[in-house]
């Protein structure tokens, strides 16, 4: 007879969880997400990129969407150990572990991918080697890097903290450790994570030759550099609690106090709010000056294909403008409704905004007598960036149920602890 | 990014759309010139390598106005802030400071096509197949040039593998490497003698000199990119093409 509780003993101290068998569907779908994502690895690594969709128009696709969206996702991670740590709000602490799990998820999630994504992954380490500086994408590859060394020591003592494993006295001396020095690992990470979440808006900015995405910026920064950071942080902390209320959703468990999440709702609304002014200005200056200086009209690079002004309305207006002005009214974000469905709708931008970057950018053509090219990504292709999200919901799922990744939840539940 | 000027050897390329017919020789000594692969089916042209493209312009009009012209376009090896040596990662795009031809390492290329991505002129070509040659046609292969490996970006280099063969051969004779002139492929080719090449540093040369023609202009020029391919035409409607104009850009017609 199968026991369905045989590992209870790894549960974190005092805190129930489900049995084996209701735990089985996060195994199940968050393997098959992960299978589906080996195989289509194993076909692109095999025989090559021609199995995506991607082509000489379309040199970036449905990967480079997906890492830029899931490391400005993943932003929450390092604004909440900049806000607990260095600027010292204590009550972030209720929700810093699951912030630094996310964070891993994404950048590991990303760079994973972005090994699939080049044509020579055996030597993704020349960028290393044969580095140039004046390339934003070296600067991206280097902070990423460093930084997911960051978050895997940030992740190691929540791990280390797991029942079993604190049996062991080194384990038990290891992690206080960690946890003593983490407030350097969190300023480490918030000045990795400065420069390359910007330089991601920067590998687009300076696309000078393609006026979709070329912005003017300060000395060697283009706008596009500081807006990828705002938008980062605008809507990490966001996604950092929608998947701490999902969690909740599913466990039907309290987490984390209602006040956190009504404090993240006003740090994404206010940083939102002022994000949107800024490119709205951003997007007025580049129609009105930048453009028409670089031959072209505002109008003509939405002229063509599916690609219309109405993501320009969707963009600002309705994931931009709407959710920041909700997220900032104190009577939203008393609503757990409302207040949810403002994250969404804020979280749904960023990755909206990483969108328009990579596709439309490469979409419109700037030879005037080239057309305008579509994209359409392949099942192995979609398979490898959708095995991210089976990965994320095996290691966020995994934790949650053997890690005491938030500190008051026992509190919180007071009739079942 | 700063670059050192100091060459007195710049080569750059004239291209008269006067004289091209669109035969596609050019196109084509240039892919057996520089062991350019085939597909097995070549039907998706998006992902052929034409390091030496040629689109076909119109004039927007009905027959019997209407009139055709065409448009050779290999890698313009942007003289200014080269948008493609700028953005590779791991400098495997480099401009010569001696002629600034724009090369491609191959076996430093790491294939992330961010370069791809930054080239307006569609110049650059990833491998998404691995090299294949119909059956003995490995036997017609130029040994001066190197097959490419699947996932690297590779690009037309104005065959620069001629001048070096040319230097050798002027290092051989005992004459001055630096005064060496060469002819890419595609130039020696082209039937009509549409295609000039040499160098635009030298007043006396063809091409210094027909740059200055006034039919002269370059592809894009608002953008900066100072390209070192230009173009020549003597009809205003071929030069229209040459830019997206700003009040009224004209809709994609060429191919």
């Amino acid at each position: 007879m199968l026991n369905w509780n045989c590992d209870k003993e790894l549960y974190p101290d005092g805190l129930p969880r489900c049995s084996l068998a209701k735990f089985s569907p996060v195994v199940l779908i968050g393997g098959a997400l992960l299978t589906w994502g080996a195989i289509g690895a194993i076909i692109c690594l095999g025989y090559g990129l021609n199995k995506t969709g991607m082509n000489d128009y379309f040199a970036l696709g449905l990967w480079i969407v997906f890492d830029l969206s899931i490391i400005a996702l993943g932003a929450g991670a390092f604004f909440t150990g900049f806000l607990n740590y260095v600027v010292g709000r204590k009550e972030l602490k209720d929700v810093i572990n699951a912030a630094v799990i996310i964070g891993f998820i994404c950048y590991s999630g990303a760079v994973a991918m972005l090994g699939i994504d080049i044509g020579q992954p055996i030597r993704g380490w020349f960028i290393f080697w044969h580095a140039n500086v004046h390339s934003m994408l070296t600067e991206v590859t280097f902070c990423i890097t460093c930084y997911l060394g960051v978050l895997l020591v940030e992740y190691l003592p929540l791990i280390l903290e797991n029942r079993v494993a604190q049996k062991q006295r080194f384990v038990r001396l290891l992690s206080h450790n960690f946890h003593e020095f983490m407030f350097i690992f969190a300023g480490t990470g918030t000045f990795l994570s400065f420069f390359h979440q910007g330089s991601l808006g920067g590998m687009f900015g300076v696309l000078f030759a393609r006026p979709f995405s070329f912005r003017e910026g300060f000395l060697i920064w283009p706008w596009t550099f500081f807006l990828f950071i705002w938008s980062a942080i605008a809507a990490g902390p966001a996604f950092t609690t929608l998947i701490v209320s999902l969690t909740e959703k599913i466990s039907g468990r309290k987490l984390i106090p209602y006040s956190v999440k009504m404090f993240y709702g006003k740090v994404s609304g206010w940083l939102l709010l002022t994000y949107i002014i800024a490119k709205t200005i951003d997007t007025l200056y580049w129609a009105l000056s930048t453009l028409p200086r670089m031959g072209v009209t505002f109008h003509s690079l939405y002229a063509e294909g599916p690609y219309g002004l109405w993501l320009v309305w969707l963009e600002l207006g309705l994931f931009g403008w709407l959710p920041a002005l909700a997220l900032v009214y104190p009577k939203v974000r008393k609503n757990p409704a409302l207040l949810m469905w403002a994250m969404v709708l804020d979280v749904l931008g960023v990755i909206f905004n990483r969108f328009v970057f990579v596709i439309q950018t490469q979409a419109i053509p700037v030879l005037p007598f080239e057309k305008f090219m579509g994209y359409m990504f392949t099942i192995p292709e979609l398979g490898i960036a959708v095995a991210v999200i089976g990965y994320g919901l095996l290691v966020f799922g995994l934790s949650y149920r053997y890690l005491p990744v938030f500190p008051r939840e026992k509190e919180l539940n007071p009739v079942e602890g | 990014m700063k670059q050192v000027d100091n060459s007195k050897l710049l080569w750059g390329m004239v291209i008269d759309l006067d004289k091209c017919i669109g035969c596609g020789a050019c196109s084509v000594s240039c892919q057996a010139e520089n062991n350019s692969p085939f597909k097995d089916d070549e039907s998706d042209k998006l992902r052929s390598m034409t390091w030496l493209k040629i689109y076909r312009l119109h004039n927007h009009k009905e027959f019997p106005e209407y009139r055709e012209a065409y448009l050779p376009r290999p890698c313009m090896h942007c003289d200014h802030h080269t948008p493609c040596v700028s953005v590779c990662p791991a400098t495997a795009t480099t401009k010569d400071e001696e002629g600034g031809i724009v090369s491609q390492i191959y076996t430093r290329c790491i294939g992330c096509r961010y370069c791809v991505a930054a080239c307006p002129y569609h110049a650059r070509y990833f491998n998404w197949f691995d090299q294949h040659f119909p059956a003995g046609t490995e036997e017609y292969l130029n040994p001066d040039v190197s097959v490419r490996m699947r996932g690297v970006v590779e690009k037309c280099h104005f065959c620069h593998h001629r001048w070096m063969l040319a230097k050798q051969e002027a290092a051989y004779k005992g004459e001055d490497t630096s005064k060496v002139t060469y002819t890419p492929a595609c130039a020696e080719a082209c039937p009509t003698g549409a295609i000039y090449f040499g160098n635009l540093k030298d007043p006396e040369s063809d091409v210094a000199k027909l740059s200055k023609d006034p039919r002269a202009f370059r592809l894009l020029e608002k953008l900066g990119t100072q390209p070192k391919v230009y173009y020549l035409t003597s009809r205003d409607w071929v030069k229209e093409w040459s830019d997206n104009n700003m009040t009224d850009a004209p809709a994609a017609g060429g191919h």
